[in-house]
């Protein structure tokens, strides 16, 4: 959450201490993610890092650009299949088949965009759920995909020919740091100059435009960037867990990634982790012990939306900001939600 | 191809469309007065089928009294729902209203599925409409008629309510303005707790229709309500004869896709919103707003 801070505060606190304290927090989590095997079984935290980074690309179309998709499932589903029959069928080494998935989802983000973008707020989101919902019937209709079955056993290889992966370390050493790359590149975009224009079409469409902004082409961008990545966390989910079924392009997967982010706070760069961390632990949890899943998931969604919309990290920062440094820190302004409070807001 | 397969498959692509139409209409007025797009519209189509079938199995009570409670129950669901809960969130985004009806039907259809399982559970016909009659082209079975005929006369007749009746007017000018119709005197928080009902109810209705065509499954709902999704978009929100017509044209075309391309039957709809989204993003009926 550091690092989220980081872009507003160049209004207030001197730079250097906060590279200090974004140093230290890039440190801490480094220190997690090294420690966290020793602790938890791999397997389960290499789902977790894969479903993260799935929320972490959500949020970067979310968190930059206020555009609420509903169709990311077709990202990260149709990635899969195609990183899975890759590495399967294909015999691609692992790298070429995440490329592989990874191209598939950029060029089926291209192509949502290219319609979406069209329309804004509930259009957009209700147009992102159609079209992923021709992506479902498409993986259901298929051959290659084995509707029910889904693509299974898929092997895992080895990274650059060299270090093999079915070992659950390796792999999991493999899926961090490429969630490390991931989490970084957010983070770079959020801080370049269009990372700030995005920012200023969430906040004022009309002006944007009438300063000669090509705004469309702004979100069209974003949300290939978002797609991409979410083709990066779908080829991993499916090589490493060595599955890639209906479930992945699913539209409750779309819900899925919209509460992990909404969970975690919208729009700040850790919330997504967060949200993940405590959405596949609770998925994890509940199954076990006979409860509704999707029943408990939805009522959770429903407590957040009333009464804890910043989700987790937008709370704690809004917190901090009011008790730990007063009124009007610069932090305040990181704690705004994603999709604007009021009604007269770009949604329609 | 015979004629018998080509009118069979026509008649039930209008029977869907009969479903598209009712549940986008509730969609449409939901939209109109609320400004939130309710994904729960298909749990609640699903609530209906279910309620019709726990009345016959539990109670003995059959179709035709069903036709009436179903629905009911549907709505007094929906008002206790809106009562409790949507009402929080007016002053919001829509978009957290789409959340929020999301998270209500997960919780619906998870308990559903928790309950009763994903199997799907068979409804008979009423007794009344088994059988069929050959009309010369076409074998036509009674209860698919019925159904046609029945949902035709809901859809016009709510379209007749809302274009033509006071409370239409009422309904009409609260979403045009509702700081003047309150200042005028109408009670405007009640007529949006009566439309979210209303607009549940038709779903509801849309449920106990199909149930013995369809089994009655708690997956029922998420099935429909992505494709009516996609008839919202084509037809455009906030014209009622637009949802009509919309959900009848496009059960129609999926209807004759089954006949000539049965594997493309389920992408046509959104393969047609695409097309209408290239050529009139504001949808077929809709005015940019």
């Amino acid at each position: 959450m550091a690092l989220g801070r980081a872009s507003e505060a160049r209004l207030g606190a001197p730079r250097t201490e906060t590279l200090y304290a974004n140093a230290g927090w890039c440190a801490a989590g480094i220190a997690i993610l090294i420690a966290a095997p020793f602790f938890v079984y791999p397997l389960f935290l290499i789902k977790l890092l894969c479903m993260a980074l799935f929320a972490v690309a959500f949020n970067l179309l979310i968190g930059g650009g206020g555009l609420l998709s509903f169709g990311h499932a077709a990202f990260f589903g149709g990635a899969a299949y195609i990183a899975a029959e890759a590495a399967k069928v294909w015999g691609l080494p692992f790298e070429v088949a995440v490329l592989a998935g990874t191209a598939t989802a950029t060029a089926l983000g291209w192509l949502f965009g290219v319609i979406a973008i069209r329309r804004h707020g509930l259009y957009f989101a209700m147009i992102t759920l159609a079209l992923a919902q021709g992506v479902y019937f498409l993986a259901l209709r298929l051959p290659f995909t084995h509707s029910e079955d889904g693509i299974q056993a898929v092997p895992r290889g080895r990274l650059l020919g060299m270090i093999d992966l079915r070992s659950d370390i390796a792999m999991y050493c493999t899926v961090a740091v490429i969630f490390v790359l991931g989490y970084v590149f957010v983070w770079r975009v959020w801080r370049s100059p269009f990372g700030q224009v995005l920012r200023a079409i969430k906040d004022n469409r009309q002006r944007m435009i009438s300063l000669g902004y090509p705004v469309d082409r702004y979100a069209l961008i974003n949300f290939v960037l978002s797609a991409a990545l979410s083709g990066v966390a779908g080829s991993l989910k499916a090589i490493t867990l060595g599955l890639a079924t209906l479930n992945d392009v699913d539209w409750s997967m779309s819900g899925e990634v919209v509460l992990m982010v909404l969970l975690g706070g919208m729009g700040t760069l850790f919330g997504p982790v967060v949200g993940a961390v405590i959405t596949v632990a609770m998925d994890d949890y509940l199954a076990g012990i006979g409860v509704p899943v999707p029943a408990v998931i939805g009522a959770i969604f429903i407590v957040v939306i009333l009464v804890f919309r910043r989700g987790v990290v937008g709370e704690t920062l809004h917190l901090m900001s009011r008790f730990g440094r007063g009124e009007g820190s610069p932090d305040a302004a990181m704690t705004a939600e994603a999709i604007s409070d009021r009604p007269d807001g770009s949604s329609r | 191809m015979s004629a018998n397969a080509l009118f069979g498959q026509l008649l039930l692509g209008l029977i869907n469309g009969s479903f598209y139409a009712m549940l986008s209409l509730g969609l449409s007025i939901i939209f109109g007065l609320l400004g939130i797009i309710n994904i729960a519209q298909g749990a609640f189509y699903m609530l209906g089928a279910f309620v019709a079938w726990i009345l016959l199995t539990r109670f003995g009570i059959g179709y035709w009294p069903a036709l009436v409670l179903a629905p009911l129950a549907a709505g007094l669901v929906g008002v206790a729902i809106e009562r409790t809960i949507i009402r929080r969130i007016y002053q919001l985004d829509h978009l957290y209203g789409l959340l929020l009806t999301l998270g209500i039907f997960q919780v619906m259809q998870g308990l559903f599925v928790y309950w009763y399982g994903t199997a799907g559970l068979s409804y008979p016909y009423p007794g009344a409409l088994t059988g069929g009659h050959n009309i010369g082209f076409m074998f036509l079975p009674n209860y698919r008629a019925w159904v046609v005929v029945a949902s035709l006369a809901v859809c016009f007749g709510t379209w007749y309510a809302i274009e033509r009746t006071r409370l239409g007017a009422l309904l009409r000018a609260a979403t045009e303005n509702p700081t003047l119709v309150r200042a005028f005197g109408i009670n405007v928080p009640l007529l949006v707790t009566a439309c979210f009902g209303g607009g549940v109810a038709l779903a509801g209705l849309a449920g106990v229709l199909a149930a013995p065509i369809y089994q009655v499954n708690p997956l029922m709902g998420g099935n429909i309500i992505i494709t009516v999704f996609a008839v919202v978009v084509i037809g455009g929100l906030g014209s009622v004869l637009g949802s009509i017509v919309t959900g009848l044209a496009l059960g129609l075309l999926e209807g004759l896709s089954k006949v000539f391309y049965p594997e493309a039957s389920s992408m046509v709809i959104f393969a047609m919103m695409i097309v209408v989204l290239m050529l009139k993003p504001a949808g077929l009926f809709g005015a940019e707003r």
